[in-house]
């Protein structure tokens, strides 16, 4: 028997056929509850129709190959395939489209951010046909949010395992981030947390180098920490740092971590969404706050026409599940555009997180009581500025000064203790009505006359800010920069 | 030492005025206001002594209901740990919104690091409050009567 050479052209015709003529877009469809929908911003090739790339990113994200395949008959394939139901001109922004694709929920394996990703930025960025590429937001259906059990505490079990309330936390990165011996390292944890702080950190970049190895690390630590709570009567911290070259590594350094009696332990985003999740789930079991510091973020975070945003990246964080997250301080040394820094907090910190363009919310995003992540502000910040922080920031946040703590002219402690003192004064300062953003500088200077720590460090950073424009930005508004 | 457990614990002793001034907040915001008091200041033990139950409903005007509970506790408990805890019902908080300690014994001893060497020169650490020797009620001077 001779197979049949004479078939009429159509959907099912062997070679190349456009994506939206296959059903990868649809100006129609109306996206289902359980959908996840996705906002790309899309830059077409010159030449290429805007629809047809939005719908090839809708068919390379989802079922589709580069050529027909008759295969698809066997299944559902309308079921499976996402659509792309709207492509929108992006205003000020010649050759840039948004497209919303929304897929079906079946698309993806149940609790897994790296099944995820595997197909919602799989093959689809590296696309010739199109210059360039960002995922800027996602909705995540309450179907598939209840397929995560989120952070192991989240912020409302964290403040009662601390017992600190109705303030933002303080933590401060040991300086020099490389280089120190266990014991000096120990030295600085002890004079920070003594000082006022909550918190010390490991950097993202100290594991277990030939200068100092994890477990000498951990043990003079949680000397410091000890010390420190006797000193103070308060629960205090060090993020010990668990990254590792395998999960085998980082399993023993977290169980030492807990069998010293360290409160929480941290892991670096270059240990991927897997690792990630498996130290979540370690963390549940063995009770430990779980810090996640987003080391290499910016690689694909900051330009803006290609990457994934952020707000993305917290997202997917919430559901496997981290404590705490770096997110930005509007004020400091790193990219935090204001409007785009909230729009990360609001998705960490709330409930229900409505659609907001201004502040690069596309789509709204219930969490059905999913814990709330800690955003932590780090990079650049000082006690100076802490009317400002507590204005863009709020109270759900540690605030951590590294710099801001260790190059205090008087000590560390010195600089642990202007940082807690700026901090209440401000906390008791707006409670008490007064507008402390305008205010903040006075309210600041009546503290330090009862705390030369404060008045020195307001003293030596006066001046210091980092005033340069930013890259991620919403399109909706044009922002200035934070003085 | 001081302890410094609490929202405001480096700042000085808040006078009576401004304590006032952070119930109202608390009151404007709709969270419950209540006071507790221990003399077992361990930061593990969260567990303090209710003083009455909590106040629900108050106006921020109706501060001075706050007030009088926290002054007939410290009348009571002159030599204890007494903190105002505001606490935030609303759906996904559920847990206490602010709380700062309003008085303290007037000799706060601390505490003590105790050790055990154990393997690999890994210490086992514990706090042990030096007023905790004495039974509950009988620490911190005279004139206690924590439960």
């Amino acid at each position: 028997m001779t197979a049949s050479t004479d078939i009429k052209r159509d959907r099912w015709s062997s070679g190349v056929a456009p994506y939206a003529e296959m059903g990868y877009f649809d100006s129609d469809y109306e996206p289902k509850d359980t959908d996840v929908l996705c906002a790309f911003r899309i830059t077409p090739q010159d030449g290429v129709d805007p629809i047809e790339a939005a719908a090839a990113v809708a068919g390379e994200s989802s079922t589709a190959t580069w050529t027909v395949v008759w295969t698809d008959r066997l299944t559902a394939h309308e079921h499976y395939q996402a659509k792309a139901y709207e492509v929108n001109e992006i205003p000020g922004r010649p050759g840039e489209y948004m497209a919303k694709i929304a897929y079906d929920i079946d698309l993806f394996e149940e609790g897994s951010i790296a099944n995820l990703t595997s197909s919602i930025i799989g093959n689809v960025f590296g696309f010739k046909a199109l210059k360039a590429l960002r995922l800027e937001d996602m909705r995540i259906p309450i179907a598939y949010v209840k397929t995560f059990q989120g952070p192991p505490h989240g912020i409302v079990s964290e403040r009662e395992m601390l017992d600190k309330f109705g303030r933002p936390l303080l933590g401060a990165t040991v300086k020099p981030k490389l280089g120190l011996s266990a014991k000096n390292y120990g030295r600085v944890v002890y004079e920070a947390l003594k000082g006022g702080l909550d918190f010390t950190k490991d950097d993202e970049n100290i594991n277990s180098q030939p200068f100092m190895r994890w477990r000498e690390r951990f043990l003079y630590s949680i000397e410091g920490v000890n010390r420190a709570s006797a000193s103070s009567g308060e629960v205090k911290g060090h993020y010990m740092n668990v990254t590792a070259a395998d999960m085998e590594d980082m399993y023993e350094r977290a169980e030492f971590a807990k069998e010293v009696g360290s409160v929480i332990i941290m892991i670096d985003l270059t240990v991927g969404y897997t690792a990630m999740q498996s130290m979540s789930k370690w963390a549940r079991k063995n009770g430990l706050i779980l810090h996640l510091h987003r080391a290499g973020h910016g690689t694909y975070t900051r330009q803006k026409t290609h990457g994934v945003s952020f707000r993305v990246i917290a997202k997917w964080c919430r559901l496997l599940g981290v404590d705490h997250i770096h997110a930005g301080t509007v004020v400091g040394k790193l990219e935090g555009d204001p409007n785009t820094t909230r729009g990360f907090y609001d998705t960490l910190r709330l409930d229900h997180v409505p659609a907001n363009p201004e502040h690069g919310i596309f789509f709204d995003q219930d969490w059905a009581s999913l814990p709330a992540v800690m955003p932590v502000a780090s990079g650049g910040i000082h006690a100076g500025q802490m009317h400002q922080l507590l204005h863009y920031l709020g109270e759900d946040v540690v605030l951590q000064f590294g710099g801001g703590t260790i190059g205090h002219p008087m000590g560390i402690g010195a600089g642990a203790t202007a940082n807690r003192v700026a901090v209440e004064a401000m906390i008791q300062a707006r409670n008490e009505g007064k507008d402390y953003y305008q205010e903040g500088p006075d309210i600041l200077e009546h503290a330090a006359k009862g705390c030369p720590e404060l008045a020195a460090a307001l003293q030596v950073w006066k001046d210091i800010t980092f005033d340069f424009q930013s890259t991620d930005t919403p399109d909706y508004t044009v922002t200035p920069s934070i003085a | 030492m001081r302890i410094t457990q609490g929202a405001f614990s480096f700042l000085p002793d808040l006078t009576d005025e401004q304590i006032e001034a952070q119930i109202r907040y608390s009151l404007s915001q709709g969270w419950a206001l209540s006071v507790e008091y221990t003399d077992d200041p361990h930061p593990r033990n969260n567990l303090w002594e209710m003083w009455g139950l909590p106040q629900f409903d108050l106006a921020p005007e109706e501060s001075g209901v706050v007030m009088g509970d926290m002054r007939a506790c410290r009348e009571a408990n002159p030599e204890c740990y007494i903190k105002v805890i505001a606490y935030d019902p609303t759906h996904g908080r559920q847990t206490t919104g602010l709380s700062f300690i309003v008085n303290r014994p007037s000799h706060e001893p601390g505490f003590r690091l105790d050790r055990t060497d154990a393997h690999d020169r890994t210490q086992r650490y514990s706090l042990y409050s030096y007023a905790s020797g004495d039974p509950s009620g009988a620490r911190y001077g005279a004139g206690t009567k924590a439960d």
